[in-house]
């Protein structure tokens, strides 16, 4: 489904961010993606949602070269990929029930869909008494569950989630943990960037270690090891 | 585009406005001094086209006639003159009227009246008074007039003196002065309109960039560019609006008492009376400009966020 092809991604003036990264992740894969601070493990998903271009190399979904695709053919190709930030990044002017909605109408599903789906959905993450509230009125834990709303609501078929659980408290994590399970288990594919020990042995799924730019470890059923 | 679509941008820029809070109240301020400053542009330039047309119109060429010239020999000039092109009317003073004027404008100088008494007949000329279409045409009308020499019947001149002469270098003067007016004052008016029009874009390009990371994130879940630059277009043009007719309806009481204090100053031009009559012009051109200043801010503002 995802493939890096011997990517390597230079910054300016820098060294690489990753170097020959060579990646294959299958349809419905729970991967974690671990590494200290400055791995690269960021780097790796800006190239896969085209927020970068890699140096040397190619970057595959499905049959697309994500490089090739022009700027003005990216909404469709990230309307197939829900994304999760660690800092949210939920539209702070826009309500609860406007963020998940955005992402339908960004893709253009009617009044129709919308006014079911996003019910549901905010039922699923269970802040369906929040609907009306602002960012700024919700707790860490409840803007990270909205966010994963607002990835999920268009049945994408790859969920990036770039450390989802980083600003969470324990219990919010968890709780982050076992939904973003529940949706893999749905046949959704998952990737996850992390350095929480805690959730790579919760998901204990596959598990590739980066370090300094490079795959340095890739376990099917790995625990957090560095 | 279809309607869903649309419907959902008015509605999202709607919103993004209503919901900007002191950042929306500040772009509305701005935007109100910008185009309070392009409406004066239009007070200014409709106050400078009035005071030249009015000396224009109090401009004229005198021709007076000798004594011994009569009614009849002075309609044959006029009648000549009217031929020409360049003159616009021409009014005939008889030397009876221009002594009663004279005598009108004498009545409380006794001295002088006693003087005029003594001479026991009429001193005073008749006369033709010429306005031309344009005030550099009256050369050619003089020059007309000197060139062929209206004659009596006895073979001398029937005309005694033209006063272009004297009046021309008023006449230069005051066209050179009111040009100079209109140009100076075009001049910093566009420079202030400007100056304005520029803050107006650098707020609303700091209102988007406080935006950015949410213009960010709307690619990220897979907006198109219209869809995201949309709303925001419609905020500016919101913006525009209400910034209009701000300076609509403050433009009623200031020009009330600006008009009321300066009528006799501009010569008879009223402030509101000029408002009231060219209110669909003055509406027009504030909401066009309001509208275009709003959209092709955003525009320009938003374009550099949407390359993620």
């Amino acid at each position: 489904m995802i493939y890096f092809d011997k990517v390597t991604k230079r910054y300016d003036g820098n060294g690489p961010a990753l170097e020959n990264i060579t990646l294959s992740i299958a349809p419905k894969e729970f991967v974690s993606i671990v590494g200290h601070s400055g791995a690269g493990k960021t780097t790796l998903l800006k190239l896969l949602l085209a927020e970068e271009r890699p140096s040397d190399g190619a970057v595959f979904f499905e049959s697309i070269n994500v490089n090739d695709l022009p700027s003005s053919a990216l909404h469709h190709y990230r309307r197939k990929i829900g994304v999760v930030f660690q800092d949210f990044r939920l539209i702070p002017n826009k309500t609860a029930y406007e963020n998940i909605a955005f992402a339908m109408e960004a893709a253009g599903r009617t009044d129709d869909e919308i006014a079911s789906d996003v019910p549901y959905i905010l039922e699923l993450v269970n802040l369906a008494d929040k609907a009306s509230h602002f960012p700024d009125q919700l707790s860490g834990g409840e803007k990270q569950r909205i966010a994963i709303g607002r990835a999920i609501i268009n049945q994408p078929e790859l969920i990036v989630a770039d450390e989802p659980t980083g600003n969470l408290d324990p219990i919010n994590t968890y709780e982050v943990v076992e939904i973003l399970k529940k949706i893999n288990e749905l046949g959704t594919t998952i990737i996850i960037t992390t350095h929480n020990k805690g959730v790579v042995d919760a998901v204990g799924r596959r598990v590739v270690t980066i370090d300094r730019g490079k795959i340095v470890r890739d376990d099917a059923t790995g625990k957090y090891v560095l | 585009m279809n309607w869903m679509i649309i419907k959902r941008v008015l509605v999202g820029g709607g919103k993004n406005f209503a919901r900007g809070g002191a950042v929306s109240v500040a772009t509305v301020l701005i935007m109100t001094v910008t185009l309070a400053i392009i409406g004066s542009l239009i007070f200014l330039s409709a106050l400078l086209t009035y005071t030249l047309a009015t000396i224009k119109e109090k401009v004229d060429v005198s021709v007076y006639f000798v004594t011994t010239a009569s009614e009849q020999e002075i309609f044959a000039v006029k009648d000549q003159l009217e031929k020409l092109p360049q003159v616009a009317s021409i009014s005939y003073t008889s030397a009876e009227d221009a002594l009663t004027a004279f005598r009108q404008r004498h009545a409380n100088d006794q001295l002088t009246l006693q003087a005029l008494d003594e001479l026991g007949e009429n001193p005073l000329d008749a006369s033709l008074e010429v306005q031309a279409k344009d005030p550099s045409q009256y050369e050619s009308i003089v020059n007309f007039l000197q060139a062929s020499p209206a004659l009596s019947a006895g073979g001398a001149s029937i005309i005694d003196r033209i006063n272009y002469a004297q009046n021309k270098e008023v006449i230069d003067r005051l066209s050179l002065a009111i040009r100079a007016t209109h140009d100076v004052g075009f001049a910093i008016i566009a420079l202030f309109a400007l100056a304005s029009i520029l803050i107006a874009f650098a707020t609303i390009r700091l209102a988007i960039y406080t935006a950015r990371d949410e213009i960010a994130v709307m690619r990220l879940v897979g907006a198109s560019n219209a869809y995201i630059q949309g709303p925001f277009i419609v905020t500016g043009v919101i913006t525009g609006i209400i910034a209009v007719a701000l300076v609509l309806f403050l433009s009623w009481p200031a020009t009330w008492y600006a008009g009321t204090k300066t009528v006799g100053w501009f010569g008879g031009f009223n402030l509101a009376s000029y408002y009231a009559e060219n209110f669909a012009f003055i509406f027009f051109t504030l909401m066009l400009s309001g509208i275009a200043l709003g959209a092709a801010a955003s525009v320009l503002a938003i374009r550099k966020y949407l390359k993620v």
